[in-house]
């Protein structure tokens, strides 16, 4: 504001008043500089006489701008307005870069839901997450708009352990059932027993989920959190942020060394397909970009620096692709089956009353397919999936292929696990990114967590200490060993 | 506390419709209850934030289970509130026979009030029949009463659909299923034939599998106005 209020030619402050006169001066270009002022705070856009459209550029500016109009961004956008301290308190702008979320890892997502972490953290987000999405439609609700129907699929995991993972396995079901899971331990006899189209070799013990945990439309949620938003009067915006204007601060710490803290006070925010762009002033940053959340952070100065310092950290999140196929197999398992992972990292799940059923496999880091496009690889599965697939359910020995499709992972090489909390040094950028393939079903939760942060200033519901940057630099690996 | 007492009056006139006093229960039949004239010791669960916490008292003695046994299935009452919501006084004197059968048709009864049937360990006839707020997420909860339920009956909810219906696997002892008038499921025939086959012992009951069938070309009445067949 001052700045511009500057350029504007006017060399007195308000607040000097002319010597020896009393009383009403007619001072003009003061008089002119609020006008301009009032008409600025008036109507949005660059230009203080708007003499083209400015309609489809973000504001002046915002308090908080979140990077990232995925499930991440969407539920801190949520959470910020819910626990706002007054309404209308705070100014939220939300920036993604494609609106049609052909990209979005939320959008492509299986949509799964399951509390079998072996993280208490972890447990807890997912717990949360399931109590908002089972009283979504209070939550989310919008006058006049119809009730959300999430197709939620109540039917739990089923997680198979080899030998060697069976011990850890049961130490976190334990854990697990501490933390409120409903979880329970099956041997390969009970296994069979229940689900007799599972071949239990090489399984030493399973733990299935039954309560809160199943899958359920990630695109729902999506549409439904958005819809919420912007009832709630989050700005939306189409633009990709393309830099950040920081100012800095040097600070001594304890140890008389020099630390130099940035703050970001403005975003630039560019149009689609031109070289237009809107410096957005902001207070403080939210950068839940997903899978190019590390881009996001190199803007902002995170990682530049020698290695092995706090400068030198980067954000190790990185886009990994996965595949999900969907074939149809008419004597597979029937409609009480759950989302089975099996032993080999592969898993699939039933998809509707035809007999469809979706499923895939992480690869290992060897076979990692590039990141740079989202074709997908048809002979994986055929070299990589379908023999675990057939050794696990015989009556998979006979599918067909009928679709498939790939997205992203925000993969956090570090531990596989979210980063959630304020950068140390860059202070006003918080991160809600880096969840590797769980980010969807912890959304609610991880949301909440990063609005009580910037609001209260401290995690109240859940708390993510363990989840903050500084683990990076620290080494503090809080490894998330359940994953798919 | 506010809530529970508004709602008992709310609920009250629908009462008064079926139910008949504790001392007119000498011919009566239920006309929601199961089809077979059973007539067993029920516990209206009219509010499930109010009367359950009486059922939070029922403890099982052995004795009473044989006695119980004995007279099973014959010409017990059904136990019902007057239309304050109150239990008559000899209600309490049963404080520990096991509870059989539950009727929570037309019940405000949630996904929360559902843990309160864990306690009951011999249930084994529970009637959801109508309930607006009992949806997929609470048919998840109904598998600690998997070693003694027996019959089921969720006609007519609203809002389960067949996603659900695939919780209802962990009922193994399940010989009775009633799972018509589901409006959300979307294919009905086809969901009967798939919770049959999961549940094999169970008698499933309630869909037309003719519904949602159209008569094959040869069967279309023929229509002369048309040229062309539809």
């Amino acid at each position: 504001m001052l700045p511009r209020v500057l350029s504007l030619g006017v060399r007195r402050g308000r607040f000097t008043r002319r010597p020896g006169r009393g009383g009403f001066s007619l001072d003009w270009e003061e008089k002119l500089s609020e006008i301009k002022k009032k008409i600025q705070s008036a109507l949005p856009g660059t230009s203080l006489l708007p003499l083209y459209d400015s309609s489809h550029l973000p504001p002046d500016h915002a308090d908080v701008v979140i990077i990232g109009g995925g499930v991440l961004g969407l539920s801190a956008a949520y959470w910020l307005k819910k626990l706002e301290k007054q309404r209308g308190a705070l100014r939220v702008l939300v920036v993604e870069r494609d609106l049609t979320y052909s990209q979005a890892s939320s959008a492509l997502s299986l949509g799964g839901i399951h509390q079998q972490f072996s993280l208490p953290e972890n447990i807890q987000l997912s717990l949360f997450s399931a109590s908002f999405l089972r009283n979504i439609n209070e939550h989310l609700a919008v006058v006049d708009a119809p009730p959300l129907d999430l197709q939620f699929n109540p039917l739990g995991y089923l997680w198979l352990a080899s030998e060697k993972d069976a011990a850890a396995m049961e130490n976190n079901v334990k854990m697990q059932r501490q933390e409120g899971a409903k979880v329970c331990l099956m041997s390969p006899d009970q296994l069979r027993n229940k689900f007799p189209w599972i071949n239990t070799e090489g399984v030493a013990l399973a733990s299935y989920g039954m309560e809160d945990e199943g899958w359920f439309d990630p695109w729902c949620l999506l549409q439904g959190l958005r819809r919420k938003v912007q009832s709630m009067g989050v700005v939306f915006c189409q633009g990709e942020v393309t830099r950040f204007v920081s100012s800095s601060s040097r600070m001594m710490t304890q140890n008389k060394k020099e630390v130099k803290l940035k703050r970001i006070y403005e975003v630039h925010v560019k149009m689609d397909n031109s070289l237009e762009y809107q410096p957005v002033e902001c207070s403080i940053v939210i950068n839940a970009a997903g899978a190019w959340s590390a881009q996001v952070a190199a803007l902002a100065g995170i990682g530049k620096g020698p290695p092995d310092t706090l400068q030198g950290t980067k954000l190790p999140v990185e886009p990994r692709k996965r595949y999900v196929y969907v074939w149809h197999c008419p004597q597979g398992p029937g409609l009480e089956s759950p989302l089975v992972a099996d032993t080999s990292g592969t898993y699939f799940r039933r998809e509707g009353l035809g007999s469809n059923y979706l499923g895939g496999r992480s690869p290992t880091e060897e076979e990692e397919p590039d990141p740079g496009n989202l074709e997908v690889d048809h002979d994986f599965f055929q070299d990589k999936v379908w023999p675990h697939l057939a050794q696990r359910v015989p009556a998979f020995e006979t599918l067909k292929v009928q679709n498939a499709w790939a997205g992203y992972y925000d993969y956090n090489t570090f531990d596989q696990n979210g980063v959630v909390g304020p950068h140390p040094l860059v202070v006003n950028m918080f991160f809600a990114t880096g969840f590797s393939g769980h980010g969807l079903q912890q959304a609610p939760g991880v949301g909440r967590a990063v609005a009580e942060m910037i609001v209260e200033g401290r995690f109240q519901t859940i708390n993510l200490d363990s989840f903050l940057f500084s683990r990076f630099y620290l080494g503090e690996k809080i490894q998330e060993d359940i994953i798919i | 506390m506010a809530a529970p007492w508004r709602s008992l009056r709310l609920v009250a006139p629908i009462w008064n419709r079926s139910t008949r006093g504790i001392h007119h229960l000498g011919g009566a039949v239920d006309p929601e209850s199961n089809q077979k004239k059973r007539r067993t010791m029920l516990q209206y669960l009219s509010d499930y934030f109010y009367d359950v916490e009486s059922l939070r008292g029922y403890f099982l003695q052995n004795e009473m289970v044989k006695v119980h046994q004995k007279n099973r299935f014959r010409d017990k009452e059904w136990i019902r509130p007057d239309k304050y919501g109150h239990f008559p006084q000899e209600f309490w004197n049963f404080s520990e026979v096991p509870v059989e059968a539950v009727d929570a048709s037309d019940c405000a009864i949630n996904y929360e009030g559902l843990e309160n049937l864990y306690l009951l360990k011999e249930l084994q006839s529970l009637s959801l029949q109508r309930c607006p707020h009992v949806d997929d997420w609470c048919l998840s909860r109904l598998y600690p009463l998997a070693d003694s339920l027996q019959e089921l009956s969720l006609a007519g909810c609203p809002r389960i659909s067949e996603r659900g219906l695939g919780c209802l696997y962990h009922l193994q002892n399940l010989r009775w299923l009633d799972i018509s008038d589901l409006p959300s499921v979307s294919n009905p025939g086809l969901t009967q034939i798939l919770v049959e086959e999961m549940l094999p012992n169970c008698n499933v009951v309630g869909l037309n599998l003719a519904e949602g069938l159209k008569l094959g070309p040869e069967e279309q009445p023929r229509d002369t106005d048309r040229p062309v067949p539809a």
